[in-house]
């Protein structure tokens, strides 16, 4: 089973909830670090690393010589990162989105693609739990294919948690899609609706079973609770607003380390999971 | 010499657009002639990236020697230098204002980007 947990807006506990329910778990696990741009669940579970992986897009590379300057190259790209001027095609390999289109159609074979590198995988081992981490290098804005390339890694195990990034686009895409299921992690505060929103819209579109999970609890109102009522989204957990649980994560302790009472909570959460996604349960979670 | 300024509309009173890749439109002006035609921009102000350099590919294909604009960030910048053409910053007021600052060398050609990119 793979089990995204996302989240319109940002801080609203993804981080948490992958980390508690990666360490409720019995059995082996694979906790999945999607937030390439600022990877954190690292700092939690510290281990130790087993290996690093570099990760490169083939990005194309002109050999002036034969390049006739027809044009092509530029015309099929859609993102700028090749142009054609008569002097010939120039490649600026940060707008290039390395689709390979511009090498295959080059009629004189004047571009070869080249590794140009992006960020590195680095996986490490905590108890139970093998956790893969994406780490964008700085300067790099093209992050869905190091996403995909942390959901890569994990290809085949049986339980999988993939921590995403906030938001709604590209990176989340990547990092939700083939999800069996997603939680959405939300806050019970008008910008918390708001984004959950989105992100209900989101996973609809990818057509995913979803639930929601409610933190800080009592911080806000009922907004968020009606919503899902209303769209018939089941609140799979709440997790009280308590300045503890704050405290516990700023010293880097994930809610079921600081307080083991919560942990049946978040081992229950995997049958909810379960049901949701239509899929026979399994003995071991 | 064909000079090109980035304008809000084609018109020798058309104020100037400071921005390069999404700028308005494209002025194309024969400065001896004193004719004057429009490239739109279109294609560079719909990209969801990379305006600057389809913009400066748009340009080098015009024919014009130079480009007056209010500031150029360091692709686009590369794009028009390997197409030949100079990058005049610092335009202001109207097309016609443009010119004449140019003519009279109240201009300055850059060489290198004035701005750093969007996507640095």
């Amino acid at each position: 089973m793979i089990v995204a947990v996302a989240s319109g807006k940002g801080g609203t506990g993804k981080t948490t909830v992958a980390l508690s329910l990666a360490l409720a778990v019995e059995g082996p696990v694979h906790l999945l670090d999607c937030d390439v741009e600022e990877p954190n669940c690292h700092l939690f579970l510290g281990g130790e690393v087993v290996s690093r992986e570099e990760v490169a897009l083939p990005i194309p590379r002109l050999r002036a010589h034969a390049c006739t300057a027809c044009g092509l190259c530029g015309q099929i790209c859609q993102f700028g990162g090749i142009i054609v001027l008569p002097t010939g095609a120039h490649v600026f390999p940060t707008l290039c989105h390395a689709c390979g289109a511009c090498v295959h159609l080059c009629p004189e074979g004047a571009l070869e693609e080249t590794p140009r590198r992006i960020g590195e995988l680095v996986e490490t081992r905590h108890d139970h739990i093998t956790m893969v981490g994406g780490r964008l290098d700085v300067g790099q804005t093209l992050s869905p294919p190091l996403v995909r390339a942390v959901r890569a890694r994990a290809d085949g195990a049986r339980l999988q948690i993939v921590d995403a990034p906030p938001g709604t686009s590209c990176p989340v895409v990547a990092a939700v899609r083939g999800a069996d299921v997603v939680i959405l992690v939300t806050e019970p505060t008008p910008f918390g609706l708001n984004d959950l929103e989105l992100a209900v819209e989101m996973v609809g579109r990818l057509g995913i079973p979803h639930g929601v999970i409610i933190n800080r609890a009592g911080a806000g109102d009922d907004r968020v609770q009606r919503f899902c009522d209303r769209r018939g989204i089941p609140v799979v957990l709440e997790i009280p607003q308590d300045r503890r649980i704050a405290e516990a994560y700023a010293r880097g302790l994930p809610v079921v380390t600081a307080f083991p009472e919560m942990r049946p909570a978040f081992r229950d959460l995997f049958a909810r999971l379960t049901a949701l996604t239509g899929l026979a349960p399994s003995p071991e979670h | 010499m064909k000079l090109i300024i980035t304008a809000h509309h084609a018109a020798w009173d058309a104020p100037v657009d400071a921005r390069f890749g999404r700028a308005r439109t494209f002025v194309l002006v024969d400065t001896c002639s004193r004719e004057l035609s429009e490239i739109p921009n279109s294609q560079a102000l719909d990209a969801a990236q990379g305006a600057g350099v389809q913009a400066a590919a748009l340009v080098c294909r015009s024919g014009a020697e130079a480009v007056i604009t209010g500031h150029c960030g360091p692709k686009a910048f590369s794009a028009l230098t390997a197409g030949g053409v100079k990058v005049y910053t610092g335009a202001q007021n109207t097309v016609a204002d443009a010119v004449a600052d140019l003519e009279a060398g109240r201009l300055q050609c850059l060489d290198q980007a004035d701005v750093a990119g969007h996507w640095v």
